[in-house]
């Protein structure tokens, strides 16, 4: 063969399946309307969300539970199967390939304390022992006791993690970053699934 | 949507068949006869390539040939090596320097996932932050530098020419680089797309395409002063990868730009996979079907195969990334199209197989002295491995059990590690020498590095393997807490650490060797640096 059958034949393949992987599904998804229970992101939960993707969150939690027929997602917590549209407000999509720690698609649902959030950023073994997640100590301000301002917001930090003498301030970031991770709910009904199957009728005795 | 997709694949289906059919009636596929020697001098059939470049080689008192060329076919192939010199070296160079910051990179990662408060207090040093840095580091700094430093060398020999536009490819080197420091500057920085593979910001990603442009210049201006008849497999894969690289870098991400949510997903996957599959494997598998024959003397097993398998390989391999996604919110069909096109991926593989074994067989002696073959070999049986591997589990039940887990992080190491950068450290054993004009120096050094990164990977690949299983079965078990998937794998993640840290170890000297290589440090050797002379192991068979 020549050389420009190869250039053309290898650039046609690859573009045909760009066209498969990727306009198709475009073509597919692209026009779903957001689902009436999904609510876009504020702009609080936009700052945290940009902070998820900064500190690379998605590369050790997923955000796509599967279904109930293929793994325990479900039974987990970690909710229904997901659906493009949950996706609906979703740049750049977190979906994520990696459950080094859970999927958090609905983390907002099974954990709404902000308090339980802000500490587990702050030290994650001080509410789940033996936790592989790093500490994020930087988004965090440590001062001494005497010299908060007022309307400072102070973290109670358990022992051993604590400090004698020194606060723990909340920032700005991790408390948007909390309102990402709090906004994370997807069980809002959906008519993207198929309905689900009646379980098999016990044989009678 | 189904039935258009079922259509439009039995209509491609129809197409592929006719083109197959004109090509074997053209011949297209054979080359004629002689396509698999045409890497070879005529006389050199059954004479390994001395890869020591400043020898005196005596020409054979018989034949009055050198290594079975006339002085004159000696005299064009140093001529070829040195008209790439600049090019090469300035990619060889920056490949191996990335090596070692992303290897670094990449063992500070690993250690923080079983010392979470490890090196806690910066942003910049946090594991969301590293392994991105990693990735990008290894993936565009080394594999691709390394991967175009041995296309550009190749070329020239290959067409039996010297190297046309080289300066194009220098240029594209100097762009190339800034592109991977901005890149990883400002993933350090905390800049980021926020998708896997493609992190860079688009300015960024703006300087790729234009370096990898440049990049095939060369091939194409050196294909047109080409003194060869058939084009040999080689250069098949090389000119598929310079031409895939910059279309999938400008569509990959240009359209994720724009596009959102599910169909951003699917084409981030269909990138991904394909850097992996259409520009790390064919530039890794045109140096394996160069260097292989030419270094047991000896043409491949089945030429025809080779050319097959190679559509075979851009067909199939282009269309598996959404096997990344199996279980996610995607169309099904898609997820289909993805393991289907993965399982039959085994024919490109085999065919390779096939090819490269076969070639091997009855020669493994070879192994025994040449640092380049032991490194390609290893590299062509990994290859063969990591494709059985990836295929087996993009099926439905397998990947049930190990999406999500370590064992995917594994498996990706095998074929960019065990596969890709085998082939590329054995490819530098032997081009560098010929290009500086200066044998390796220390051939101990070559064997620590060879000792050092296979039992280091071994210990990684194994060790990971196996706490991704591990891992896999824990969050399968619906009774279990998950914590219990976490605490199973910490002693296989420190088993991690320790390969990696050899791993480590082994670059160092590797990348201290090209160094003393470049600056024609150490004693200038008449010997080929290898393993351990023939005559030695002859002699010691005889005893």
């Amino acid at each position: 063969m020549k050389p420009l059958e190869i250039t053309l034949g290898a650039a046609s393949i690859v573009m045909f399946a760009g066209a498969v992987l990727g306009l198709a599904p475009e073509l597919q998804l692209g026009s779903i309307s957001p689902p009436a229970g999904l609510k876009p992101y504020t702009l609080s939960e936009r700052r945290g969300r940009a902070t998820y993707v900064d500190l690379g969150c998605m590369y050790c939690h997923s955000q796509q539970p599967r279904d109930k027929v293929q793994a325990p997602d479900e039974e987990r917590g970690w909710g229904r199967a997901a659906t493009p549209g949950d996706y609906s407000y979703d740049r750049p999509h977190l979906l994520g390939t990696m459950r080094t720690g859970p999927d958090l698609l609905n983390i907002g649902v099974r954990q709404p304390s902000e308090d339980w959030h802000l500490l587990h950023l702050y030290q994650p073994r001080a509410v789940v022992p033996g936790s592989i997640m790093p500490s994020y100590p930087f988004l965090f301000v440590k001062k001494d006791r005497n010299l908060l301002y007022p309307g400072d917001r102070t973290l109670k930090v358990p022992p051993p993690y604590d400090e004698p003498g020194v606060a723990v301030v909340v920032t700005e970031e991790a408390r948007d970053l909390v309102a990402y991770l709090k906004s994370l709910k997807r069980n809002h009904p959906t008519d993207e699934l198929p309905p689900p199957v009646p379980p098999p009728e016990e044989a009678k005795p | 949507m189904a039935a258009a997709v079922l259509v439009t694949t039995f209509l491609m289906g129809i197409v592929a068949l006719v083109a197959v059919l004109w090509a074997v009636a053209k011949g297209q596929l054979s080359g004629g006869s002689n396509g698999a020697r045409v890497i070879f001098a005529p006389g050199e059939l059954g004479i390994g390539e001395n890869p020591n470049p400043t020898a005196d080689l005596e020409p054979d008192p018989e034949t009055g040939l050198v290594q079975g060329q006339t002085i004159d076919e000696l005299q064009a192939r140093i001529e070829a090596d040195i008209s790439s010199r600049q090019p090469v070296l300035a990619f060889a160079g920056s490949a191996v320097l990335w090596l070692v910051l992303g290897s670094v990179l990449g063992l500070i990662a690993s250690i923080k996932m079983h010392e979470p408060d490890w090196l806690n207090e910066s942003r910049l040093l946090t594991f969301g932050r590293l392994r991105p840095m990693h990735l990008n580091v290894v993936a565009y700094g080394w594999l691709s530098m390394a991967g175009i430093a041995s296309a550009l060398w190749l070329i020239p020999r290959l067409l039996r020419t010297t190297l046309k536009g080289g300066g194009f490819a220098l240029l594209g080197a100097v762009l190339w680089n800034v592109a991977v420091l901005g890149g990883v500057t400002s993933l350090g920085a905390g800049v980021s797309e926020g998708l896997e593979w493609l992190e860079f910001p688009w300015p960024v990603d703006a300087l790729f395409v234009l370096a990898g442009g440049l990049v095939s210049l060369p091939l194409f201006f050196t294909l047109r002063t080409r003194r060869v008849e058939h084009l040999y497999v080689s250069v098949w894969y090389l000119t598929a990868a310079l031409v895939w690289f910059p279309i999938l870098f400008l569509v990959g991400n240009g359209f994720s730009l724009f596009a959102h949510g599910v169909p951003q997903a699917t084409v981030n996957w269909w990138f991904a996979h394909n850097v992996l599959g259409l520009w790390f494997t064919p530039l890794a598998l045109a140096a394996s079907y160069y260097l292989i024959p030419k270094i047991i003397g000896r043409p491949i097993h089945s030429y025809q195969l080779s050319l097959m398998g190679f559509w075979a390989l851009a067909l199939f391999y282009s269309h598996v990334g959404i096997h990344h996604l199996i279980g996610g919110p995607v169309p099904t069909w898609l997820v289909t199209v993805s393991i289907v096109t993965s399982m039959m991926m085994f024919v490109p593989v085999v065919a390779v197989a096939i090819n490269q074994h076969f070639t091997m067989w009855g020669h493994f002696r070879y192994l025994l002295t040449s640092p380049t073959l032991r490194f390609v070999v290893l590299g062509a049986v990994t290859y063969t491995l990591v494709s059985f591997q990836g295929s087996l589990h993009s099926l439905r039940t397998l990947n049930t059990l190990t999406h999500f887990t370590h064992y995917t992080v594994a498996h990706a190491h095998l074929g960019a590690y065990g596969f890709a950068s085998m082939i590329f450290f054995g490819s530098m054993y032997f081009y560098l020498p010929r290009v500086v004009r200066f044998e390796w120096p220390y051939p101990r050094l070559i064997t620590a590095h060879f000792w050092f990164v296979f039992i280091g990977f071994g210990v990684y690949f194994i060790g990971l393997s196996i706490g991704g299983l591990l891992q896999g079965f824990a969050m399968l078990r619906a009774e279990s807490p998950f914590m219990d998937s976490v605490t199973v794998t910490i002693p296989f993640l420190v088993a991690r650490s320790v390969g990696g840290a050899l791993m480590n170890v082994g670059h160092l000297i590797f990348a201290g060797h090209v160094l003393i290589l470049m600056l024609h440090f150490g004693r200038a050797r008449t010997a080929p640096a290898q393993f351990k002379p023939l005559a030695i192991i002859a002699a010691e068979l005889k005893s």
